[in-house]
């Protein structure tokens, strides 16, 4: 079977895969990090969204495989290991951001992503377009984006230190 | 999904010998097609030759052209400074592809080597008269489409960059599906050295293809109202729930005039 290399959370890990193994399934299943969700299973809901070398991806669509060397983020690597929790994370709180709570990983991750590269600041109309790969069947979206709005001039000055 | 073996070969002549002689292989881009294709089970390869670890990603601009590696996400493009002022079609084209995660990893490569009727990506490559480069030959864009799912590419051969010669003119126009965003139909206009084209995607039964009658009209008066008048029968355009043929084909015409409105 293949064996694939990767740093999760920076922390390094070697994985006994198969060809068809997922990303996602190595993440749930061979580490145990859950807080990565499957949806739809169809590259549509981005319950999966984790960061592969600093991009966000719908981790059910990336074989393990095509991970091997690369540095992966996901929901349980935002914190600190204090347990202060990420900005982004916080505002989410904040705002009430959520309410089942199934899409907020990948919600979360995929704003992460998005705030950070664009670093000129985004609109709530951009924030809705950037949120495309993203389902949430609670919210009605509209907390959702104000609280990356809220985290992006917290993200920038953190950025800045 | 089926297990298949897996290889990540490091050189265009490994990844073409893995791949020719075994016609249950396939060639692995981006994977934002193959992977869900995969867990469907609507495929079962013998192995997947991953191309990631090529080389072929990267953009070259010259004077009069833009070159895009095969393995050149969308995102990249999307993001180029060179791409935005060479072609900004083209660069807006790739970052109204699927979404964010979707181009983060898709490939232009894979985007034509599957030719999806709803990509956007062929309606660039038609549009503009690019040139597909493999490693056997040039395939001229003319060429290269053959219908639904299907192009010029023989087993074994991979697309390893696409050249497209820069426009005076050009934009991309497309009528999303309200629910999943793909282009139900999407039209391309440019004009240039290659003269006046339009390529349509999303609408036709056999792919994108190229809207003569509106090239003609076009070619006379660079116009949004010389599209008034012009055309096209509903016999070759897909019909489905989303759309019907006629209304599909109406919607050529209307997004047509669009882009060049657009283009300028």
């Amino acid at each position: 079977m293949p064996q694939v290399t990767l740093t999760v959370n920076g922390k390094a890990a070697t994985v006994e895969v198969e060809g068809r193994t997922l990303l996602v399934e190595l993440l749930r299943e061979k580490l145990g990090l859950t807080g990565t969700h499957v949806g739809c299973d169809t590259s549509q809901c981005g319950a999966c969204v984790v960061h592969v070398d600093g991009n966000s991806v719908k981790a059910c669509t990336m074989l393990a495989v095509q991970a091997d060397g690369s540095s992966i983020t996901t929901i349980e690597g935002l914190a600190k290991a204090d347990g202060t929790l990420h900005p982004m994370q916080e505002m989410f709180r904040e705002h009430h951001a959520l309410q089942c709570g199934f899409c907020t990983p990948g919600m979360v991750m995929a704003a992460v992503d998005l705030v950070a590269k664009n670093p000129q600041g985004l609109t709530e109309e951009q924030i809705r377009h950037g949120l495309e790969g993203n389902l949430c069947r609670c919210t009605g979206y509209h907390n959702i984006v104000k609280a990356i709005s809220a985290a992006q001039p917290l993200m920038h000055a953190k950025a800045a230190e | 999904m089926y297990d298949f073996g897996y290889t990540k070969p490091s050189s265009l002549a490994d990844a073409v010998a893995a791949l020719a002689g075994d016609d249950e292989a396939k060639a692995l881009a981006g994977g934002q097609t193959l992977i869900p294709v995969l867990k469907q089970r609507l495929n079962k390869p013998s192995k997947v030759v991953d191309l990631s670890k090529l080389g072929l990603s990267g953009i070259t601009v010259t004077g009069d052209s833009v070159t895009i590696g095969a393995m050149t996400n969308h995102a990249t493009v999307a993001a180029s400074a060179d791409v935005k002022r060479a072609i900004p079609a083209l660069a807006a084209l790739a970052g109204g592809i699927g979404d964010i995660q979707v181009r983060n990893r898709g490939t232009i490569g894979g985007s034509l080597a599957n030719n999806d009727p709803s990509a956007c990506y062929p309606s660039a490559v038609l549009a503009l008269g690019a040139t597909i480069t493999t490693n056997k030959r040039s395939i001229a864009a003319d060429d290269y489409f053959q219908g639904m799912f299907t192009t010029a590419l023989e087993a074994g051969e991979v697309i390893t960059s696409v050249s497209f010669p820069i426009p005076a003119k050009a934009a991309y126009i497309k009528f999303k599906n309200p629910a999943s965003r793909y282009a139900m139909v999407g039209v391309f206009v440019a004009t240039g050295p290659k003269g006046v084209r339009v390529a349509v995607t999303g609408a036709g039964q056999g792919g994108v293809f190229r809207h003569t009658a509106a090239e003609a009209a076009l070619s006379k008066s660079w116009s949004p109202a010389a599209i008034d008048g012009v055309s096209i029968s509903p016999d070759n355009m897909n019909s489905d729930i989303h759309a019907s043929a006629p209304y599909r084909a109406h919607l050529v015409g209307v997004i047509t005039k669009r882009a060049v409105t657009a283009a300028g």
